[in-house]
């Protein structure tokens, strides 16, 4: 049951904003009882049981939600992260209907994906999520004249990824007894296609390249909480399918498409990693930068996927090194874009730009900004004692796994050195962009910028405090997964 | 508690206190905070050379089967230079006590300094390769931060990211290094390394992880980082610059080799780590002979200096270079600090021909800076001497090229320090500051003379010392024709120097077409910039402009307007082309990808 509260909290807290109720104070308080209740389920996935009603016979679709380590996490990132939405971002003056509610729609699609336990509902949930998400890019969202456009390029972008996926799906589920995860299992038929399908269409919402081009610009011009939750959680829906959906039904199909999925996510670090390289504003430059590290993530997949598709590891019963490594980096990257992207808004806020040629010195100014940014900057270059780092470090040993001197390096080991080059190009984007809007002499516009107040702060420091704790003792999120 | 866990938490908890605490309300309380603390290290340091204390050890990441700790791993090696770490760490602190006295970023550059003691005790301690280099990631940000002290200058600020980056570069080879190191011996704990059957492999993998010394050690071709490090505060100079960080790259390759065993290192890599630090210790000492900045010439020669020690290490004598580590790491803080007295004193000019006369103005910044010189320039007796003497032995022994090296830029090296001398301390005064000059007051001076007694006395305290004994170095003085070599390149150096530089106002040398090479350091930072302006930003533009336009625009705007001209079917009036545009495009993107790879 407290599963179906997750969910419904934030619904019924968005029915009462529409009812009239005081919009911010109800989604902080619909957020902060999810928060609580999330950290509890999280850290206990057994005590809060499993709930499941049957809603079709055939095809057996079941209305089912539970808890186990990976779904734990995620939800614990969820709920976090949707705290730190709330409190970020400036509402514009009579839209906090519109605003509050989208926020609590995403977080309730957000969480339902996540504890579904039926595939039906896990895609179900995810698209619910979507609605919001466009609806305020579009309408509240900070592109000028472009933003209905962007609003429209991103909804069909991912609308046909969900297509493609739900071909993927559909021809895997026909096969299948029934869709409960409990039940999936490798399907006899079509491995190869139903894999280049999930690859595509899961891909397509994570930003694999190159069906990229949606991400930046839709995160550039979301409103912050929007971004936070998108970037942040929504976005990590696509690599958990293929972790939990897309290994289970066709790990050979998987297997056959590695080389493929490897060039792809190479593309996403290096490509990408040169574009983000070249941005000039500051939004821009964290957009792509989020496209640029699910390159990580997905070499986590590979080599999950080369070690034989089963995430689970026999011997202990529980998540094994690859599959650890890309549900921690998950985590990790989705609290830290979530933070750039709430530090990123206030930047926009005290400075009027995020031209980063026309800011300058803002570390005199406003010396908390520049710590809390520069804390997540260093996040995401991969600094050891941010949770990014135990990620990072965990894919590239899950990358070279196996390997022993009297056998060439494969090509999951040759992909994992080349996508090591992708910490130094991060250092590269993250460090030029920290020195143009902090460093240097003040440029006027920073000299009077003034410095974060306490309700700005709290989100900041909520989220660093999370990056903070993950990264000095990994072991505090790796034991949940067990 | 396990007193050498102490060593790591005294330090956080200094950095903590201080940046949240503290912060610049208090500063002066920070400032004592962080140099009480280093002496409580130093204390446990010295401490635990006299005891049986065992490391210890934490998990940190698991699982499965597989585990991450944060262990320690407590032998002569990581003993002898916690003292050398902490020491002069301590001396740097009360140093920094009277140099930045007035700064207003006073706290903040304390808790930095904290926090650097805190990331070097790691990489000192660490007994496995990811936590060497979890702690070797934190020595970077604690030197970013310190170099980057004084932000708002943009030369401070780019000589940070400068520093951070190119020691990216490094750690990329680094970890692919960690890596196949782990596939190879089986483990990441170094004392658990075992090496079952000669690879190929081997090779690569020992000049990968070299790559992170030659970021850490400023070594060619990832060393212009450090002059520009200067930058930084000058007691920062000193201790991180010269004395202790830049030699983890040194530390970290003798224990590297420790670990596998010296027979199995494949000599070509061997030959390349060799011959890499040699040239460095040459390019860089010609680099110093025609620098005018005091702290650019004590740069080079660091560079020069960690080139013997990296060759050392090269010829398979990572004892050597050890040695050569711990007799430098002293007098070469004392030069920074001296130098840092002096530019105290000249009113923050670094420019050693606006300086002149300051021997008989600063008699204790004089006196230790002539002490430090002799040890760098090893005359005989000196510690630097022993030291060089080591490394000029192992290059005799068993490469002749490296040995003729060596001793070029030991001559180099007499030659550069005693022009510094003559136009800096000797002379008349070049500028009013200098003519006004003053001694720097006794914190400081302290310091100075402290470093100048262990200067001349650390290869006899390092000998008297029993719990080292596998580093006990040779002190003794045989006529052979290494001592031959070193006291004839002394000879020359100083002649040369006597010669071009005594008493004179202005550089002989200034306008000689190959001297000028050397000023602006054979224009390797200028073609440097070319690459990085050609290879990284111009194809990041190419890059850009492909994805926004081609991938993005061309491709689906262009299959919009087809869907546009031909595909009025799809055409409904309550959407407008470009979705058509998008939607056909991925859709038949992925319909094409498939059929494509059905039909492979």
């Amino acid at each position: 049951m407290l599963l179906l509260a997750l969910i419904l909290i934030p619904i019924l807290a968005a029915v009462g904003i529409f009812a009239g109720l005081p919009a911010r104070k109800l989604t902080l308080a619909a957020a902060g009882i999810n928060f609580a209740l999330g950290i509890y389920a999280a850290l206990c996935p057994a005590c809060v049981g499993t709930l499941g009603f049957v809603v079709l016979e055939n095809p057996a679709i079941s209305f089912s939600l539970g808890l186990d380590g990976m779904s734990a996490v995620m939800l614990a990132l969820t709920v976090i992260v949707t705290v730190a939405a709330t409190l970020s971002g400036s509402c514009p003056e009579g839209r906090e209907k519109l605003w509050y509610s989208s926020i609590l729609l995403i977080a309730a699609g957000a969480i339902g994906a996540f504890v579904s336990t039926d595939l039906f509902f896990f895609y179900a949930f995810h698209e619910l999520a979507l609605i919001p998400t466009f609806l305020m890019i579009g309408i509240l969202g900070r592109g000028g004249n472009e933003r209905v456009s962007i609003a429209w390029k991103t909804t069909i972008y991912l609308a046909f990824g969900s297509i493609i996926l739900l071909g993927g799906l559909v021809l895997a589920g026909t096969q299948l007894d029934s869709l409960a995860f409990a039940d999936l299992k490798p399907v006899a038929e079509h491995q190869n296609a139903i894999a280049l399908l999930l690859i595509i269409g899961f891909g397509t919402l994570v930003s694999l390249f190159p069906f990229h081009s949606w991400a930046a610009p839709a995160y550039a011009s979301a409103p912050a909480p929007v971004a936070m939750l998108h970037a942040g959680v929504l976005k990590k829906f696509g690599l958990y399918g293929l972790l939990r959906v897309g290994l289970a039904v066709a790990p050979e199909g998987m297997k056959h498409w590695l080389n493929l999925l490897l060039v792809l996510l190479l593309c996403n670090i290096l490509w990408m990693g040169l574009v983000t390289i070249n941005q000039k504003r500051l939004d821009n430059m964290l957009g792509s930068s989020s496209v640029m590290h699910m390159g990580y993530i997905f070499l986590a997949i590979g080599a999950a996927i080369a070690a034989g598709g089963n995430i689970i590891d026999p011997a202990t019963q529980s998540l094994n090194l690859a599959a650890s490594a890309a549900v921690l980096l998950m985590f990790a990257h989705g609290i830290s874009i979530a933070l750039s992207f709430s530090l990123a808004d206030r930047v926009e806020a005290k400075t009027g730009t995020l031209e980063m040629n026309q800011l300058g010195g803002l570390a005199k100014s406003a010396p908390k900004l520049t710590f809390l940014f520069g804390l997540v900057a260093m996040a995401s270059i991969g600094l050891p004692g941010l949770a990014n780092f135990a990620g990072e470090i965990m894919v590239f040993i899950s990358g070279f796994q196996g390997w022993t001197p009297d056998q060439a390096l494969g090509p999951v080991q040759i992909a994992t050195i080349i996508a090591i080059w992708g910490v130094v190009i991060s250092a590269v984007y993250m460090l030029r962009a920290f020195r143009n809007t902090f460093h240097g002499p003040a440029v006027e516009r920073c000299e009077k910028a003034s410095d974060l107040t306490l309700t700005e702060k709290a989100p900041a420091i909520l989220l660093s405090l999370v990056l903070l704790a993950v990264g000095l003792y990994p072991n505090l999120l790796l034991n949940l997964l067990k | 508690m396990n007193q050498s866990l102490l060593l790591l938490i005294i330090p956080l908890i200094s950095a903590i206190v201080i940046h949240f605490g503290l912060k610049q309300k208090l500063a002066s309380v920070a400032a004592l905070l962080g140099t009480v603390a280093t002496l409580a290290t130093l204390g446990l340091s010295l401490s635990l050379l006299g005891s049986e204390t065992q490391g210890a050890s934490f998990n940190w990441l698991q699982v499965g089967d597989f585990s991450i700790n944060i262990g320690i791993q407590l032998d002569q090696l990581s003993k002898g230079m916690m003292v050398v770490v902490t020491g002069i760490g301590l001396l740097v602190h009360v140093f920094s006590l009277g140099y930045m006295k007035d700064d207003e970023a006073k706290a903040r550059y304390f808790g930095n300094l904290s926090l650097f003691m805190f990331s070097m005790t790691g990489i000192v301690l660490a007994d496995n390769f990811i936590m060497m280099f979890i702690f070797w990631e934190l020595v970077g940000l604690s030197s970013y931060l310190l170099i980057g002290h004084w932000f708002q200058k943009d030369s401070a600020a780019d000589a940070a990211k400068k520093a951070f980056l190119s020691n990216r570069v490094g750690d990329f080879g680094f970890l692919i290094g960690i890596l196949m190191i782990w596939g190879i011996t089986g483990s990441l704990v170094f004392n658990e390394m075992a090496l079952s059957a000669a690879t190929p492999f081997l090779a690569a993998a020992v000049l990968l992880v070299f790559c992170g010394a030659i970021g850490k050690s400023a070594q060619l071709p990832l060393h212009v980082w450090l002059p520009d490090a200067m930058e930084g505060p000058t007691p920062v100079s000193a201790l991180i610059h010269a004395a202790t960080m830049v030699a983890a790259g040194v530390y970290m390759m003798a224990r590297f080799f420790f670990s596998i065993g010296f027979d199995v290192i494949p000599d070509c890599s061997a030959n390349t780590i060799a011959w890499i630090g040699g040239i460095t210790s040459l390019l860089a000492a010609l680099m110093a002979t025609q620098q005018d900045d005091i702290k650019k010439i004590l740069a080079y020669s660091t560079l020069s200096q960690l080139g013997y020690m990296v060759m050392a290490v090269g010829l398979v004598d990572p004892n050597a270079g050890m040695f050569h580590l711990y007799t430098h790491a002293w007098f070469k803080a004392l030069l920074f600090l001296g130098s840092g007295a002096v530019i105290y004193a000249c009113h923050h000019e670094q420019n050693i021909w606006k300086m002149g006369g300051l021997f008989k103005k600063m008699p204790i910044t004089g006196i230790t800076f002539v002490i430090g010189t002799l040890c760098l320039t090893a005359v005989p007796g000196t510690s630097g001497f022993f030291s060089k003497e080591g490394i000029l032995h192992a290059a005799h022994e068993t490469n002749p090229a490296l040995f003729y090296i060596a001793v070029a830029v030991a001559a180099l090296t007499t030659f550069y320090m005693f022009r510094l001398l003559f136009i800096a301390f000797f002379g008349k005064a070049k500028d009013e500051h200098a003519a006004h000059a003053k001694e720097v007051p006794l914190v400081m001076a302290v310091p100075l003379l402290v470093l100048g007694l262990m200067s001349l006395a650390s290869p006899w305290i390092g000998n008297a010392i029993p719990a080292l004994d596998d580093f006990h170095p040779h002190i003794g003085f045989e006529m052979n024709s290494v001592t031959i070599a070193s006291i004839a390149a002394f000879v020359v150096g100083l002649a040369a120097a006597v010669v071009l530089y005594k008493g004179k106002e202005s550089d002989p040398l200034a306008n000689n077409k190959v001297m000028q090479l050397f000023r602006n350091k054979f224009y390797i930072d200028e073609i440097y910039e070319t690459l990085i302006k050609v290879f990284q930003d111009l194809v990041a533009a190419i890059v850009h402009f492909i994805d926004e336009f081609v991938i993005n625009g061309l491709i689906v705007g262009g299959l919009t307007r087809i869907a546009q001209g031909t595909g009025n079917i799809f055409r409904s009036k309550c959407q407008d082309g470009k979705l058509q545009g998008y939607a056909t495009v991925l859709g038949a993107g992925a319909l094409v990808v498939i059929y494509i790879v059905t039909l492979l």
